[in-house]
């Protein structure tokens, strides 16, 4: 008697088990039953499990009868006639799909050779081990592991075709690369996934070498002629979008050009773009501080008392505008409603994004770098037969990281470009890179994919040979226009009167405590004190009481809360963050009395 | 008796630096040698208003971060588990009452370091109850006895006899049971009147925890070959008893417990023994740094005659402003009683005048013109 289980709760005993999982399963694969239950012996508890719950990860395998694949080579012809299709192969019973615990009493084979009668089924494909993304990258077998995961998340982060209907589209934030190609080195993913019809990368030429020492630790070079002929442009799109809010009392926010009454009014110039209904026209050039939205929202705080008051009735500017540091053209102009019936305006920006020193590029072997120097064509290094590389990348990248596969796309990707032809680089499937290397040597070029070049700037010729290939290279979406960030003076934060933080808000760059810390260790009292005189202020203090005195400046007197008038009092410098402790101490109950003396 | 050339050296330089000249030069360049060696000492001598503490602090904090990620245990050498790397470091630098792990380095004496009798020194050492001398426990049903049968090897090293485990239980016991000696072994019973089983089984369970031997608070020991000599390590910590015992070189013997040291061996050896532990940690962890730095901090652990741990509670309550204090933890409490007894804070320090933005007084910022009027 065996107990059986399904979806964990008790239904009954059988006697025979092996004739009950057997018969579970052939009745599946015939149809008779749900495709998606799983059934599984557990010796150890002497149990049956049938799982037919949702959420079990399940993949798809060969079923093998008596050592042989049911999967035959008719069925791969008709395959590749279309007269059947993958679901007709799992309704058949020649594909099942197996979860963990029916796996467990499967024994599974990797290749039809290592058949045996014990086994029960046999792997799709090596492949299917990786994920989609993963195995895009080529010869993925031949890298080391922790490269390929990186590899695959770089990938993920390039710019692209991102959608065929980008034109149609409000998306935040999406960069489009201008001229994607297909890559020369590819694998099966990438047909299987039409990779073809929105690639995300470009066909480059590599020099593995170091130039000037502007490609150190995982910096790259690129060449300026390559940029200029449209290497690695792309479109950044970003969307302004504002919403006619309503309010309670009847008011609501209006989409119009401000008039010049309203609180908050820029400067006519900063409206100059707008028309008649307060919506910038496409294809307008804008910088920062432009507005591209004109709105005007109510005044904040309304009394039941102020709404027949003439004050309120000025309305206070809420428009879009650009933010500190970004420019752009008008792309695209939007009006819609939006759930509640609200009017929304959305406005697309677009900006063209030619690669500049500080942008992050990728192979597809997790070696990232960024942009160290933009070299003129003129000064870059060439081989005996003239050819230019587009990024020279340093060869210090390779040894620590052992991404085999990088070298192996090298190669391949040259030999493909110079036999007109796409090379397979199918992770555990790849075309063997003896045979393509056997091929470049036959088109004329040595087959370890060196060659000889020659400086840019001298002539002369480098004393070794350099390995030189293409290789299919991405452009990463971390661009430093978005992110380039400095600031010598600006907005300040009204409680502490400290600098505002992040890029966003032009902020500071905070020296916080270990900063502090190095200066005092190197004594440089006095640069330590201006480095923190962001908040420096100046505030009268009652000799007598030690407190703060009220400067009236409209009698432009000078007097005591405490202590009066007839006291002395005399200015003090100090940190606004620690006048404001000198208020919360007076909250808290303490007299915070302050001895003055002289500085002198 | 110094040289002659080296007189006017005397008090101006250490009288080891000047042996050390003394010794190594010849007659003829004494006072060349001497000039040299003194400028340098001067040289190397920290100048005013160097923020030595600080400096101290980011030197032992920097390589504090990188052993964060690296407290390697070292698994299957035959050493007692220690608290090792960052946790030890936070520990000593507490001046925690109670650390996790206590141990002993005991040197022995000659003849025994060179490896006589480690094994029986060691097992003297050790904290002994009954339970482990001890074979069988037997109770006897029908009479309501206990026998037991001693372990007469365990009970030779120890130096006892069933004679005088029987003194030690009667004292222990304190008459609430009747011992007698049957031969090599004993057998309990109990006195008074009513008896049960279960009582006995109680007292079985007390003869186990009596303590019999050894010194208490040592739970462990391990003699190990360090070098030339055998020494014995232990978990747990009596530094008292250990260098009471004849066979123990009381100079070099140590305790992890830095407490335990001040408290019997004082405040100097305290701060060495905070220096030693430090060192260890750090050198430990293959890393690098100079010595000065952890002796100033034992030196301000120290320096009060207590030892104070680098917490809110000892060394930072004891800083003159109100301030420094309040900007390290809880600063409404120092803040309060400051201001209950009106406290002054003269602004003297570093934290206080980055506070107010003045200048800090230290280096560039220490020196001050006055000018005649």
């Amino acid at each position: 008697m065996t107990e059986v289980y399904l979806n964990g709760s008790y239904v009954g005993d059988i006697d025979n088990k092996d004739q009950f999982v057997e018969n579970v399963k052939n009745e599946r694969r015939k149809g008779g039953i749900a495709e998606g239950m799983n059934v599984q012996y557990k010796k150890e508890l002497d149990r049956v499990e049938v799982h037919t719950s949702k959420g079990r990860d399940r993949r798809q395998v060969i079923v093998v009868k008596n050592g042989v694949p049911l999967l035959t080579e008719k069925h791969i012809k008709q395959l590749h006639k279309n007269e059947l299709t993958w679901q007709d192969l799992v309704n058949q019973g020649v594909i099942e799909y197996l979860d963990a615990a029916e796996e467990e009493n499967s024994l599974l084979a990797f290749y039809e050779q290592e058949l045996t009668p014990e086994h029960t089924h046999l792997e799709v494909s090596p492949l299917v081990m990786l994920g989609l993304i993963a195995a895009l990258v080529p010869y993925g077998n031949f890298t080391q592991s922790a490269r390929l995961s990186i590899g695959s998340k770089n990938q993920k982060q390039s710019t692209g075709l991102y959608a065929a209907n980008y034109l149609v589209r409000m998306d935040m934030d999406v960069n489009l690369l201008h001229t994607p190609q297909k890559p020369i080195v590819k694998t099966i993913i990438h047909d299987f996934s039409n990779y073809d019809q929105h690639p995300s990368g470009q066909n480059v030429i590599i020099a593995v070498m170091s130039y000037k020492g502007y490609n150190m630790e995982d910096s790259i070079i690129l060449n300026k002629g390559s940029i200029e002929r449209g290497f690695a442009r792309s479109t950044y799109y970003r969307p302004a979008i504002a919403e006619e809010l309503r309010y309670s009392g009847g008011l609501m926010d209006q989409i119009s050009v401000p008039d010049k009454e309203v609180k908050g009014y820029k400067s006519e110039r900063d409206y100059r773009f707008l028309e008649d209904d307060g919506i910038i026209y496409p294809e307008a050039q804008v910088k920062e501080d432009d507005v591209v939205i004109g709105k005007t929202s109510p005044p904040r705080f309304l009394s039941s008392l102020d709404e027949y008051s003439l004050a309120s009735n000025i309305r206070r500017e809420s428009s879009v505008s650009l933010k500190h540091g970004e420019e752009g053209v008008i792309d695209f102009v939007l009006l819609t409603d939006n759930e509640e019936g609200n009017k929304l305006v959305q406005v697309r920006i677009r900006d063209q994004r030619i690669p500049e020193i500080g942008d992050k590029f990728t192979s597809r072997h997790g070696q990232k770098g960024v942009i160290g120097l933009i070299v003129p064509e003129s000064d870059m290094p060439f081989t005996s037969k003239g050819v230019i590389p587009d990024i020279i990348f340093s060869p210090h990248s390779i040894p620590s990281r052992m991404t085999v596969s990088q070298l192996m796309e090298l190669i391949g990707a040259k030999t493909g470009a110079l036999a007109g032809r796409y090379v397979d680089s199918t992770t555990f499937n790849a075309e063997p890179v003896d045979k393509v290397k056997k091929e470049l040597l036959s088109l004329g070029f040595r087959d370890d994919g060196e060659e000889i070049m020659y400086n840019g700037i001298s002539g002369e010729r480098i004393a070794v040979r350099i390995f030189v290939g293409n290789m299919y290279y991405l452009k990463l979406r971390h661009m430093v226009a978005n992110k380039i960030h400095a600031r010598a003076r600006g907005p300040i934060q009204l409680l502490t009167r400290q600098p505002t933080e992040g890029r966003a808000k032009e902020g500071g760059l905070r020296l916080g405590d270990m900063e502090k810390d190095t200066f005092v260790a190197h004594g440089t009292s006095l640069l330590l004190k201006e480095r923190f005189d962001s908040d420096k202020t100046t505030v009268p203090v009652c000799e007598s009481c030690g407190m703060i005195v009220i400067h009236d400046y409209i009698k432009d007197k000078r007097y005591c809360p405490v202590c009066g008038e007839n006291v002395e009092i005399n200015d003090v410098e100090m940190s606004y963050a620690f006048k404001l402790m000198l208020d919360e101490f007076k909250t808290l109950g303490i007299y915070p009395k302050l001895t003055l003396e002289n500085k002198y | 008796m110094v040289h002659q050339e080296l007189k006017e050296y005397v008090g101006k330089m250490p009288e080891s630096l000047l042996k050390e000249i003394e010794e190594t030069c010849p007659a003829a360049k004494i006072k060349k040698v001497a000039k040299l060696v003194f400028e340098e000492y001067e040289n190397s001598k920290i100048s005013a208003g160097e923020a030595v503490g600080l400096v101290s602090a980011e030197s032992i904090g920097e390589p504090g971060t990188q052993m964060t990620l690296n407290t390697f245990h070292f698994a299957g050498v035959a050493e007692m588990s220690v608290t090792k790397g960052l946790p030890r470091i936070i520990e000593i630098l507490d001046a925690r009452k109670n650390i996790s792990t206590q141990t002993m380095d005991i040197y022995l004496n000659s003849p025994y370091y060179k490896g006589k009798d480690v094994r029986t020194l060691a097992m003297q050492i050790k904290e002994t109850n009954m339970d482990s001398v001890v074979k069988e426990f037997s109770i006897n049903v029908v009479d309501l006895k206990i026998d037991l049968i001693l372990d007469t090897e365990k009970l030779t090293v120890l130096d006892l006899s069933s004679k005088k485990v029987q003194k030690i239980l009667e004292k222990a016991l304190d008459k609430t049971a009747l011992i007698e000696v049957k031969g090599e072994n004993l057998e309990v019973s109990l006195k008074g009147k009513e008896k049960d089983l279960n009582q006995l089984y109680k007292l079985k369970e007390k003869i186990k925890e009596i303590y019999v031997g050894g010194i208490k608070g040592i739970t462990q020991v391990l003699p190990v070959r360090r070098k030339e000599e055998y020494i014995i390590l232990t978990a747990g910590s009596n530094l008292r008893k250990v260098l009471d015992l004849e066979f123990v070189d009381g100079t070099r013997t140590t305790s992890n417990d830095i407490h335990e040291i001040k408290k019997i061996l004082g405040i100097e050896a305290a701060r060495q023994a905070v220096i030693e532990e430090l060192l260890q940690v750090v050198e430990t962890q293959g890393l690098n740094v100079d010595v000065r730095h952890l002796m100033l901090v034992a030196d301000t652990m120290c320096s009060s005659g207590e030892l104070k741990g680098i917490t809110r509670y000892g060394v930072v309550s004891e800083k003159a402003s109100v301030l420094a204090r309040a900007s390290f933890e809880t600063p409404i409490k120092h803040l309060i009683n400051a201001s209950i007894v009106g406290e002054i804070d003269y602004l003297n320090s570093v934290v206080e005048n980055v506070m107010l933005n003045q200048p800090v007084p230290l280096g560039t910022g220490m020196v001050r013109l006055i000018t005649k009027k």
